[in-house]
């Protein structure tokens, strides 16, 4: 049963951000409180801007309701479009998913997010041109491909100037000074040299403008495969044992070319393996992990379990609910990377071996084994500068595929894949284990992940280093004069005010960051 | 200082005052998880105690003898193969034990016999440990619980209701308490009636009064409806009056906690359930929580899957296999309707099973612990064990087997240990509304087998009073009050009067690993628990700048006020202070 309650004639506007237009909105649209078969709900006001959905309640609540912890930028109504994950049409009590044109206008719209919210607008009270509107343009906006230079972002940056500064205490790995810093503080420097070859991408584009190897690879190398088949520092032990990674020669059907490949990585790894380097293991994450398809495929269904938007499918689950979730397999992968990340460091710690990940691109499992080993053996990747700067070094730096990964442009999602979130999951699972061992809590790593999706920081919305400095530069884009100065999602005070911060912080937090003492985590498995 | 016990001089194993060693013997013992250890065991009347000969690491086992449920010999004099031929403890506390022994001479003969005779005393004409035990303790536990001071708290006796003697030798009920608290309208003689018509004689009774609904929680046992299905007009009548007692129009609610086949096939034996025409002015409702035996096994499946090794691989659905998560939400679910319906709906409500010693004392405990924040204190949960477990019948005795050797008694169940085990739950969903901690609860858990209190002994009050248990015996209650700061849950904060509904919901119940799963070195979760030692911290860093600004002030004063700096007491700047934080 429906309670109709007279909508109050008022008129409410969407918060605008700068850069921010109202693109389409609907009104006298019902929303349906979650979790809850009766159908209660408020009326509210639908709108489309080209950096959210947001629906506005006719009558707005009074401020005295304020929740102690709220997001300045995304509010509780609001969907940004990249965190809109599917949109469901609601016709005669059928889903139907949403992608295209439309032929026909549903009745509901069911809107799954990202951040694992679900959403249901009825639309039965809104005029048929309203609802055409608004419908297409939710779809369009959130739902079909789109160019980089039109994502919100760019927009944001040309209207709002940005004076914070974001050089807070993370370590943003984009100067030669930060990595010599980085070397400094592990006690890499006797024998790992930070190189500027790749000044101007001159190397890769893949590679970031500086970075670390070892003092016996030269230029030459560097520049012979595009920084292919080269070791690439991530950290070094107290003990002196380095973690490397290793971005892997593509399977060559030309047998010369390969020959010469394997030529030359034979050389690289016999001048790593002398003295004054320790012993080399190299592990291809490739072939020991599981795929990011697997990973994907497991999000997916595990993803679907909390997609609930009501108490009767909440109940029927709840009996088979460890089953459910053993079956969706994630929890395995999790379980899986821990073990891989515990082997790494053991053989760091008690081996005293260096270990060279070695992956196709070294830009996926790579960073999250290196960061987890990180974590696990680094107090100061316990600390919340420590972990954003390990964030920046391993994964922004790094050269993670944030825009791919994430597929903040919908594109056909063959690229899409949940490796940020799996690290910051297994993260998860080790601040369960050992509470008083990080200096932020479960909901830093909460707010970090829906951070993903808030396109106003350039954080997560490049592949690259170099994508990011030839789209900032404004060059490409004609409409703007640029260069643009994005913000970074590191300045927490843009989301949170004072207050609302202090949650991110642990107040049980009791290890002072020490970098000799190395504290080995060991993941137990329930 | 390991629970209590004193290392006596020059002794190389503990003993309580009271304790006798009665043997000791080398032996092998096959530790699951790191492989035999060799060792020498020890057996007093109350423990088995082994220490390995090695030191690095010195393994030690420290383990009451009350917890042993069956004893086995392995192998015989012409077993072959390393280690075979010993003895296999089962314990009651999700463990096992094997000794490996030497095989000539009939070596274990002699321990298997001492083991057997002190370990099941009961069988062997011999007194509990308890009785002989002779502990001094600062606080006496026996006084904690006084059912007329209780029913005081509660504002009991009122103008509606009454405290009735009619029990005081267990004429009525010989396995309800003395004291029983009944409608001011029904007489004694209404009660023996309705006696009659209830399974055992246990009458409806009131547990629970709400402050302010005045709505009741009452228990009872079955009707006894049978086949014919029978009526009683008596207790017909008596469930209208208590249904009134409140002032109250709708119907009473009855929850009966079996499933509804099983109320149903009671019938058979004589028992049943209200029936809509025999009660037009009561509703029943079925909790579908399964029986002691369903209990039993579901606990010994959960056994299987956690010692001696963690089935890893498939965890989950191993762990769901057992049901035994699902019948704790099934318990909670149950025990939160019969809270929503006393709070929220201002109703009064019936609780029974069959003979409501077993699922009706989990529900009315569980709801009671919902309700009333006086329960989740440390000497209020004492309180609650004491009034709705050990005085109204829950058959301890029975369900544990008390130093029985019959492991295989189809009356043993994990009852209270499941009632435990949803407390647990709630604690973990409420941090900071619970006085007690974790180690409280598995403390009496450890107790209720130990035997070395006469608390959890004896199935009814009417035989505890014959055997003179409180004269002759100590209170567990005595060994936690004397040292309640270890029990004490630093995350505590006071609340008055708010209600606590647990979520029964699978995705929120977790297993207690720190208790099934505590034998196993590679699984148990950090001890101390961190989080609580950080707090502890806080807390005392807290105090030491109370005292700190204290002195300071007083300093202060004393600059201020020069010569006359005596006429501020500590306590005045005490209460300044304090406003401060």
């Amino acid at each position: 049963e429906i309670h109709i309650k007279e909508p109050i004639e008022k008129e409410v506007n969407p918060y605008l951000l700068p850069g921010e237009l109202l693109l389409c909105e609907a009104s006298t649209v019902y929303k349906y409180i979650q979790e809850d078969g009766s159908h209660r709900g408020t009326y509210g006001k639908l709108v489309c801007t080209n950096f959210k959905i947001a629906f506005l309640e006719d009558d707005s609540a009074s401020d005295d309701n304020e929740p102690q912890f709220k997001n300045k930028i995304v509010g509780e109504n609001d969907i940004t479009l990249q965190c809109v994950d599917q949109i469901y049409g609601v016709y005669d009590e059928k889903k139907k998913l949403l992608t295209g044109q439309l032929r026909k206008y549903p009745e509901k719209l069911s809107n799954d997010c990202k951040d694992l919210r679900v959403f249901n607008f009825c639309l039965r009270y809104t005029k048929e041109e309203e609802v055409k509107r608004i419908v297409s343009g939710i779809v369009h906006h959130s739902q079909t491909p789109k160019l980089l230079k039109r994502l919100f972002l760019f927009s944001y940056a040309s209207a709002a100037p940005n004076n914070t500064d974001g050089r807070n205490q993370t370590v943003m790995f984009d100067t030669l000074e930060d990595w010599r810093g980085e070397l400094e503080r592990t006690k890499g420097n006797v024998k790992y040299k930070a190189v500027t070859t790749n000044e101007g991408y001159r190397v890769s584009e893949k590679l970031p403008s500086y970075f670390v190897v070892p003092i016996c690879v030269s230029e030459e190398s560097i520049l012979k495969y595009e920084g292919r088949g080269i070791p690439i520092w991530c950290w070094s032990c107290h003990n002196g044992a380095a973690l490397l990674k290793m971005s892997a020669f593509p399977k060559e059907q030309d047998d010369s070319t390969s020959q010469m490949q394997k030529a030359f990585l034979d050389g690289i790894y016999k001048t790593i393996s002398k003295p004054p380097y320790e012993l080399l293991k190299t592990d291809d994450l490739t072939s020991s992990l599981p795929s990011l398809q697997d990973i994907q495929t497991a999000y997916t269904k595990f993803k679907q379990l909390f997609l609930i938007d009501n108490s009767t499918d909440f109940w029927a689950t709840d009996v088979k609910w460890f089953s459910l979730l053993e079956s969706t397999n994630w929890l395995e992968i999790i379980r899986r990377v821990l073990k891989k990340a515990i082997e790494v460091a053991e053989c760091l710690e008690r081996q005293h071996t260096n270990v060279l990940l070695i992956e196709e691109s070294a830009t996926d499992l790579c960073c999250v084994i290196s960061s987890l080993v990180q974590v696990m053996m680094d107090s100061y990747s316990r600390t919340k500068s420590g972990f954003q700067s390990l964030i920046q070094k391993e994964w922004v730096i790094g050269g993670h595929g944030f825009l791919d990964r994430c597929n903040h442009l919908h594109k056909s999602g063959k690229e899409e894949a949940p490796v940020f979130l799996l690290l910051l999951n297994c993260v998860w699972q080790l601040v369960q284990q050992y509470p008083p061992a990080f200096e932020f809590t479960e909901t830093y790593l909460t707010v970090l992940s829906d951070s993903l999706y808030v396109p106003i920081f350039s954080t997560f919305f490049f592949n690259s280093q170099h994508q990011k400095d030839i789209n900032m530069s404004g060059e490409s884009l004609k409409t703007q004069s640029g260069p643009f100065s994005f913000l970074t999602v590191w300045d927490w005070s843009v989301q949170f005010d004072p207050k609302a911060q202090a949650f991110l912080n642990n107040p049980l937090y009791a290890e002072k960051p020490k970098l000799d003492k190395s504290q080995r985590k060991t993941a137990r498995f329930k | 200082l390991k629970d209590g016990t004193n290392w006596e001089q020059n002794e190389e194993i503990p003993r309580l005052p009271g304790e006798t060693r009665v043997t000791d013997k080398d032996v092998i013992y096959m530790c699951p998880f790191n492989g035999p250890v060799k060792g020498r065991v020890y057996i007093t009347n109350y423990r088995l105690y082994l220490r390995s000969v090695e030191n690095d690491p010195v393994v030690v086992l420290n383990v009451p003898l009350g917890v042993i449920s069956r004893i086995e010999k392995m192998g015989g004099a012409s077993s072959r193969g390393e280690n075979s031929y010993g003895l296999d403890i089962t314990c009651k506390d999700m463990r096992n034990l094997r000794f490996a022994l030497k095989q000539e001479g009939h070596s274990r003969r002699d321990i298997f016999e001492v083991l057997t005779k002190y370990a099941f005393p009961q069988s062997h004409n011999l007194l509990f440990f308890a009785f002989v035990n002779e502990e001094k303790f600062s606080e006496n536990g026996w006084m904690v619980y006084n059912p007329m001071s209780e029913y005081r708290r509660q504002g009991l006796p009122n103008e509606r209701w009454r405290v009735t003697f009619i029990n005081e030798h267990y004429g009525l009920c010989d396995t309800y308490p003395s004291l029983l608290v009944v409608p001011y309208n029904a007489t004694d003689d209404d009660l023996k009636k309705v006696a009659a018509f209830r399974s055992r004689n246990r009458i409806p009774v009131l547990s629970w009064i709400h402050p302010e609904t005045q709505a009741v929680i009452m228990r009872c046992s079955q009707p006894l409806v049978g086949m014919s299905g029978k009526r009683n007009k008596d207790d017909e009548r008596y469930l209208d009056v208590i249904r009134e007692a409140n002032g109250q129009i709708s119907k009473l609610t009855i929850y009966d906690a079996r499933p509804n086949v099983n109320a149903v096939a009671n019938k058979a034996t004589g028992g049943g359930y209200e029936s809509e025409d025999a009660y037009p002015n009561a509703e029943l409702f079925f909790l579908d929580i399964h029986n002691i035996h369903v209990m039993r096994e579901s606990l010994k499946k959960l056994k299987d899957i956690v010692y001696p090794n963690v089935e890893e691989s498939h965890w989950l659905s191993s762990l769901e296999s057992t049901h035994w998560l699902e019948h704790i939400k099934l318990v909670l679910t149950g025990a939160i309707q019969v809270a929503d319906k006393v709070s929220s709906e201002r109703s009064s409500v019936l609780v029974h099973c069959s003979d409501g010693w077993d699922r009706t004392a989990q529900l009315t405990s569980l709801a009671m612990l919902m309700l009333d924040s006086y329960y989740r204190t440390i000497e209020g949960f004492e309180v609650l064990v004491q009034k709705e477990w050990i005085s109204f019948g829950h058959k301890f005795a029975s369900r544990i087997g008390h130093g029985d050797k019959n492991h295989a008694d189809a009356d043993r169940s994990p009852i209270f240990l499941q009632f435990i085990d949803c407390v647990w739950q709630m604690s973990k969903q409420f941090p900071t509304a619970f006085e007690f901690n974790e180690q409280f609860l598995i403390t009496i858990l450890d107790h209720l087998y130990s035997c070395r209190f006469g608390t959890f002994l004896y199935n009814s009050e009417s035989l505890r009073e014959k055997e003179k248990v409180t004269e002759k015996t100590l209170s567990l209650w005595s060994l936690i009050n004397s040292e309640k700061s270890k029990y004490t849950n630093p995350f505590y904060t006071k609340e008055l009067n708010r209600a606590l509904y647990p979520v029964a919901s699978m995705r929120h119940l977790e297993l207690w690993v720190n208790y099934y799963i505590r034998w196993n070195p590679r699984i148990r979760q950090q001890q101390p628990n961190p989080v609580e030692q950080r707090y502890m911290e806080l807390l005392a860093l807290r105090d030491d700048y109370i005292r700190r600004l204290e002195e300071l002030q007083v300093t202060n004063n004393s600059k201020i006020s020069n010569s006359s700096a005596s006429s501020a007491s500590p306590s005045q700047m005490m209460s300044q202070v304090q406003t401060h934080f």
